[in-house]
């Protein structure tokens, strides 16, 4: 029961992190999004790593891959947050700057 | 002997790998090291292939065995890929060569240029490493794993000319790719879920359906075809590649957009075959259409060539998609139609992306109006183009034209004609949009103004013609590739129905 929660909730994450994708325009907002989406796929695969079937009995092989996963998404991460940041250098449109107001006036 | 063979699997991932990090170490032997490792790796491939023709090998990496382990597995369809990318990833090292010492020849922003070169060698090496490594993958986790690596290093080689517009470009492709990364690992969880194995082999054999795998699978192909820029998903992908420098855009729609090409093209036709519904086949062939139609129509109003050129490569991963519903009928023969396609254009396209690169050098810009008389500056340039056009467009003795040959057969053979209306219609366009080109590139105007050729290098004109030359030829040697995907299917479907 417990462990349909976990996955019901890593659904929830991945759909509300889907949704910021889309809706929010500002970079570091789309970031953190794709963040959450990872968690969530995360969620689901510890959740199914607890096998009903074969009691007290837990598969380590989604938790290599959860590891893996996280190792992934960080360096992702960091790629994603470097390119925001030289986009913010190189160009003169206030890519990072100038969306902040616009989704703060959006957020209020 | 088998030994050998087996280990020799490894070479494709290692060589590139390593010297990929060499050209981390030291500046000055960088083009050499990827040049050497470039020919390792074809080398290592052609060996691969002349002892592969006898049924598939696999490593397992680390002595581990399936259910834990990593396998690399080859057989035909993953063999031909390798040697696409082989063969391409040669040409374009050879290319960017030229491109590189011809930009630090001209001393305007020298440092940009050099640090620009500094940096493609080792992303193009880590990004060869990556592909193959996606093509030797025999687990649907580690196809995650390979994705994710080939589409970090070609993000960072999408932003690497520095200008403004190509760094927005990237990072709204590295945010596009890391959903379609996402949406593919839940569906791999929801596989593990239900069966609780990764490996290929034996999802094959315990295929045949469980709940939820369909769900599984429209997760992994939602995410997979939003890589490889199926219609409605293909938004990222022109300004993309149209923005980064020349020899980057030949890697990205040459190589990148087929690795998560076959990965799909694997999952449909040789894993979960029994859980792919007729409708979800008819949605694919219709999103492959619209491809072919609305990429060829905005190739055509295009003013610049590279934007021109990046729209031909969303209208021709269509036909890739087309064959979906027309392969699925006819047991025997039409897939391999599609690994043959893919070939194709990759050499095509990567020669086309090098042609309009050596073309923007020269001029300084490249808008299509302005193109007239190219051929008096660029003679080897222009015929590469032509022969590159030659096999979009799907005309006799060209790679291109065997495989749309193919299409249009099946479908008139199967009496579903409306998919071969939508493939001439696709050539027709496409020869309207490599036309509009062409003409203005070979003929020269009374008036021309006499330009100033500048001193050409000919590793700037010559791997694009070879390239093209190979696409054109690859129809006449079209028995010799569908043999090694019928040797490579043909014992995989004994070792698949053999197996435990």
């Amino acid at each position: 029961m417990t462990n349909l929660l976990y996955s019901l909730g890593g659904v929830l994450l991945f759909t509300m992190g889907f949704f910021a994708l889309i809706a929010c325009s500002h970079p570091l907002r789309k970031i953190l999004a794709v963040n959450v989406m990872s968690t969530g796929v995360f969620l689901i695969l510890v959740a199914s790593a607890y096998r009903p079937e074969s009691a007290g009995n837990i598969d380590p092989l989604p938790h290599a891959m959860v590891l893996t996963g996280i190792v992934v998404s960080v360096s992702v991460t960091a790629l994603a947050l470097v390119l925001a940041c030289r986009v913010q250098e190189t160009s003169n449109l206030a890519f990072l700057k100038q969306q902040r107001n616009g989704s703060e006036e959006s957020g209020e | 002997m088998m030994l050998e063979a087996s280990s020799l699997i490894v070479c494709p991932v290692i060589v590139p790998l390593t010297a990929g990090l060499l050209c981390f170490l030291s500046r000055r032997t960088a083009f050499f090291a990827s040049l050497s490792a470039c020919l390792a790796n074809l080398v290592g491939v052609c060996l691969l292939l002349g002892r592969s023709l006898s049924g598939p090998a696999s490593y397992h990496v680390g002595g581990w065995q399936a259910p834990l382990g990593i396998t690399l597995r080859i057989d035909g369809p993953s063999l031909l890929m390798l040697l696409m990318t082989a063969v391409t990833g040669l040409g374009i090292t050879l290319y960017a060569r030229g491109y590189f010492s011809f930009r630090i020849f001209f001393p305007k922003r020298i440092a940009r240029h050099e640090r620009q070169e500094r940096f493609f060698w080792p992303l193009w090496m880590l990004l060869l490493a990556a592909l193959n490594a996606l093509f030797l993958s025999a687990d649907i986790f580690n196809w995650y794993v390979t994705l994710e690596m080939v589409s970090v290093s070609a993000a960072a080689l999408a932003a690497l000319s520095g200008k403004p517009a190509s760094q927005i470009a990237a990072f709204r492709y590295l945010l596009v790719s890391l959903l379609g990364s996402l949406s593919y690992l839940l569906g791999v969880v929801f596989v593990y879920k239900v069966h609780g194995v990764l490996d290929l082999n034996m999802l094959r054999a315990c295929a045949g359906g469980g709940e939820g795998m369909h769900l599984a699978l429209a997760l992994m192909s939602v995410g997979l075809m939003l890589k490889t820029a199926l219609f409605p998903m293909h938004f990222w992908l022109p300004p993309a590649h149209a923005n980064a420098l020349a020899p980057v855009s030949a890697i990205l729609s040459g190589l990148v957009v087929k690795g998560s090409f076959y990965i799909l093209f694997r999952l449909w036709f040789d894993v979960f075959p029994t859980c792919v519904s007729p409708a979800a086949l008819n949605l694919v062939g219709i999103l492959g259409a619209g491809a072919i139609l609305w990429g060829s129509v905005q190739a055509i109003r295009q003013q610049r060539l590279k934007l021109l050129v990046a729209y031909s490569t969303v209208s021709q991963l269509g036909y890739l998609f087309i064959a979906f519903p027309l392969a699925y009928l006819q047991n025997d023969g039409l897939w391999s139609a599609v690994i043959f396609m893919a070939l194709a254009h990759s050499c095509a396209k990567s020669a086309m992306f090098m042609a309009s690169g050596t073309i923007f050098l020269h001029f300084g810009h490249d808008r299509i109006n302005d193109l007239a008389g190219t051929r008096k500056c660029l003679p080897v340039t222009a015929f590469a183009y032509a022969i590159a056009g030659v096999n979009l467009m799907g005309l006799p003795p060209s790679g291109g034209f065997i495989a749309k040959w193919l299409l249009l057969s099946s479908s008139l053979a199967s009496s579903r004609w409306w998919w071969g209306i939508v493939v001439m219609v696709g050539s027709l366009l496409s020869s309207v949009y490599v036309f509009r080109v062409v003409s203005r590139l070979f003929v020269v105007p009374e008036d021309l103004p006499v330009r100033q050729c500048l001193p050409r290098s000919p590793l700037l004109e010559w791997p694009a013609l070879v390239l093209a030359l190979i696409a054109l030829l690859l129809g006449l040697v079209a028995p010799y590739p569908l043999a090694v995907l019928d040797a490579g299917r043909i014992s995989l479907m004994l070792s698949g129905g053999g197996g435990p």
